[in-house]
């Protein structure tokens, strides 16, 4: 193997991927009740369309987008509409949620193809198509992707990059989907080029995922132009940033978005669900969720219906160990401990990992000593010990004149830190207050 | 545990590298170990209790006036070992005490403690020492017969001057200044010269140093720049006039390595920026060159030190890295 193509800084973490990598993805079975939360998605939250009381059907649209920056939500199994009141949500605060008795005893057949066969749609037909079936970028982020696939006017895109990094530790979800699915994928980025009018597009995946690799090497079509590239194991190798610049060169400017240099990027479980939605016919309504870490008993890679209690997903795997003490959705780099184990399954949610007492045991912190390692660690070369220190004193503007607009809270810096001083959670709070001054600014 | 027990909730990452500051204080303490050994294997066991007194003069005041469970951290011990080792071995207890408190109290605590000095304390102690008792820090014990004795006037009542009838001999750096005389690099390389306690022997201090930038707990560059810059500057003095003393002379005498390894490259005082770090050392190797060839005095490296940890603000500011995607044009606003 020659040199394999990257970013510079970065981090090491641990990978922990060996608990569910091998395991091939199974289907939960249905819970018997959901919580659909009206915003699992970047944009204004859906307006519900079914009243308590409500029979509904699996795939049925039960709460409609509000606005063109937003996604419709559909039912993830059919039943009845309990109630719509605020419910635990993964952020951690009380969000509202449309609740579901699940029907006992369904056979949880869909309607007859709710959304058209794709090779009869021209690039408005998918886009649109895309944006009813309400899928959203899985990576995370929930992105409604059919805005992405539709730039603004006179904007070209000349390269779509799928990422098949999971640059996160323990996830397996898109390695799971690349391994298993990969005609799926082809299937998703051959439609979604079409949108876009994009003629090339790569793939980047981490090295450690050699079979997902192959996987997309035999089944790759013939006549899409699509390059296959192997890149460096390294956090965050999957940010979009560093994954253009790791395939093609290009820093996005500051404050600027891919489309600056010419390029979308999606995640490839978000991809492989486009393919599925043509294939199926069926909207969003279920995702691949990895199910692990020392603190959960039989870690899986579960098809999980959309909405689905994390009480339920983890019962389904066998519980919790004695010595369980946090639940983060998402990876632990980025993740979001829970309070509830309520909390639903989202669109965004790519896995469960359950740390124990001796992952998480508290750590002293200590003052700076202005080592420089969160320097060496900064993605994107900022300077988190001379922000860590405006932090502290509270003086937001000077951070954001030293360029904390570009930091991705990807958590490098406190990874590093041999102080423990929470530098990204307190980069996160900075951006989150800058942004609540500039809203309060403007008219 | 049942999924209805209470829940830890942290913020982001939820994992953390191993490595911590009590780890990296107290590995650096660790590799200290050797350098006294050896100072005790030159110059006796009175050596030890030199650098002894300088810990607890350094430690005391550290723990009575410092934040709570600092002394756990390793800093102020490190302070004073160091201190220490750079203090000659016949030095009287009482003054290497004081100065182990000076270096905490005026060196670090002042400024609020570690993280917040601007310059390296054991050599803000050194510095105090230096001219309070320029006599007593510049008596060099000559190697005695019985190992075990101990030289100098280890003893000396507080308040008291060493006597004076001490046997001395000079240090390599010394005998070039005032008497023109050089000294046989291999003495220099395994420390059988005199000098301080810590200093002499350079190529223990450079393994160490090693041993430490291979953990990541120093960063090499700063002693590469130091190294490079005394090198270039006194190999082109000594092409020049064959009377100033050359390259490796330089490198191996005095305190120059230890003060490379072990003082310019502590964290707190050095730039945060790659490459801040080879210009501070460079500017260290070139201070040096010039106070040891022009100026009063037969050792530099601590003015040159300290000289510099005065502009580490500066430099850090000098040199913030370009953020990613910011064009070229606006980096240098």
């Amino acid at each position: 193997m020659g040199f394999l193509r990257g970013f510079r800084h970065g981090v090491h973490p641990p990978e922990h991927k060996e608990l569910t990598a091998e395991r091939a993805i199974r289907r939960m079975p249905f819970p018997d009740e959901l919580v659909l939360p009206l915003s699992q998605h970047a944009g204004r939250p859906a307006r519900p369309i079914v009243r308590p009381g409500d029979r509904v059907e699996r795939g049925d649209k039960i709460a409609e987008a509000d606005g063109w920056v937003s996604s419709p939500v559909h039912a993830s199994a059919a039943g009845t509409v309990l109630d719509i009141v605020p419910q635990p949500h993964p952020s951690g605060a009380w969000l509202p949620a449309i609740r579901i008795q699940v029907a006992a005893h369904s056979a949880q057949a869909p309607r007859p193809r709710l959304i058209p066969d794709w090779h009869d749609l021209d690039a408005n037909g998918l886009v649109e198509a895309v944006r009813q079936g309400g899928v959203v970028g899985l990576g995370g982020a929930a992105f409604p992707t059919h805005v992405k696939l539709k730039p603004p006017e006179g904007r070209r895109v000349e390269s779509l990059i799928l990422n098949g990094c999971e640059c996160e530790p323990y996830l397996t979800t898109d390695h799971r989907t690349m391994a298993e699915y990969p005609e799926r994928v082809h299937l998703g980025l051959r439609i979604m080029m079409k949108c876009l009018g994009a003629t090339r597009a790569l793939i980047g995946v981490e090295n450690n995922k050699p079979d997902a690799l192959a996987a997309l090497q035999r089944t790759r079509p013939d006549d899409l132009d699509v390059d296959i590239v192997g890149l460096t194991v390294k956090y965050p190798q999957g940010a979009e940033k560093m994954l253009i610049r790791a395939l093609l060169g290009h820093e996005v400017p500051e404050g600027g978005l891919p489309l600056d240099v010419g390029v979308v990027v999606q995640n490839v479980a978000s991809i492989a669900t486009i393919a599925e939605v043509f294939e199926t016919g069926l909207p969003l309504v279920e995702r691949i969720v990895t199910v692990t870490g020392p603190g959960v008993r039989k870690p899986a890679n579960l098809i999980v219906p959309v909405g689905t209690r994390v009480r339920a997903l983890l019962d389904a795997c066998g519980g919790l160990t004695d010595d369980a003490a946090e639940v983060v959705l998402g990876g632990p780099m980025m993740g979001n401990a829970l309070a509830e184990l309520d909390a639903p399954v989202t669109k965004g949610t790519t896995g469960v990992v359950v740390l124990t007492e001796a992952d998480v045991r508290a750590r002293d912190v200590h003052p700076c000593i202005r080592c420089g390692r969160c320097l060496d660690a900064c993605p994107v070369f900022l300077n988190p010990q001379l922000l860590g220190s405006l932090a502290k004193r509270g003086r937001l503007e000077e951070m954001d004149a030293h360029h904390l607009g570009v930091c991705m809270v990807c958590g490098c810096c406190s990874y590093v830190c041999p102080s423990n001083i929470p530098l990204s959670q307190m980069f996160g709070a900075a951006k989150r207050d800058l942004r609540r001054l500039a809203a309060r600014a403007a008219p | 545990m049942s999924t209805d027990a209470r829940l830890l909730v942290t913020a982001a990452p939820h994992v953390r590298s191993a490595d911590s500051t009590p780890r990296i204080m107290w590995t650096v303490v660790a590799t200290l170990v050797p350098l006294l050994a050896a100072g005790a294997w030159w110059f006796g066991p009175g050596a030890l209790l030199v650098v002894a007194a300088a810990v607890v003069g350094a430690v005391v005041p550290e723990h009575l006036f410092g934040r709570r469970g600092a002394l756990g951290d390793g800093s102020a011990a490190i302070t004073g070992l160091l201190l220490g080792l750079t203090l000659p071995p016949g030095f009287p207890l009482w003054m290497a005490c004081l100065g182990g408190a000076f270096a905490i109290v005026a060196g670090k605590l002042v400024f609020g403690g570690l993280g917040q000095n601007v310059f390296n304390p054991a050599l803000v102690g050194r510095a105090f020492l230096q001219a309070a008792f320029p006599v007593a820090i510049t008596t060099w014990p000559a190697p005695a017969a019985d190992w075990s004795a101990f030289r100098g006037d280890l003893l000396a009542l507080p308040l008291t001057s060493p006597a004076a009838d001490t046997v001395t001999a000079a240090t390599p750096l010394g005998l070039m200044k005032f008497e023109h005389t050089g000294t046989a690099l291999l003495d220099l390389a395994i420390g059988r010269t005199g000098g301080c306690i810590g200093e002499t022997s350079a190529l223990l201090i450079l393994a160490c140093g090693v041993l430490l930038a291979l953990k990541r707990y120093l960063d090499w560059r700063i002693p590469a720049a130091v190294f490079a810059s005394t090198a270039l500057l006194s190999g082109v003095l000594h092409a020049v006039d064959a009377r100033y003393p050359g390259p490796l002379f330089m490198l191996f005498s005095g305190g120059l390595v230890l003060g490379a390894v072990y003082m310019a490259t502590d964290m707190v005082t050095s730039p945060v920026t790659r490459r801040g770090a080879w210009i501070f050392g460079a500017g260290i190797g070139a201070l040096v060159v010039v106070i040891r060839v022009w100026g009063g005095l037969a050792e530099g490296v601590m003015y040159a030190i300290l000289l510099m940890n005065a502009l580490v603000p500066f430099i850090n500011r000098a040199t913030q890295p370009r953020v990613f995607g910011q064009r070229p044009r606006e980096a240098t606003s």
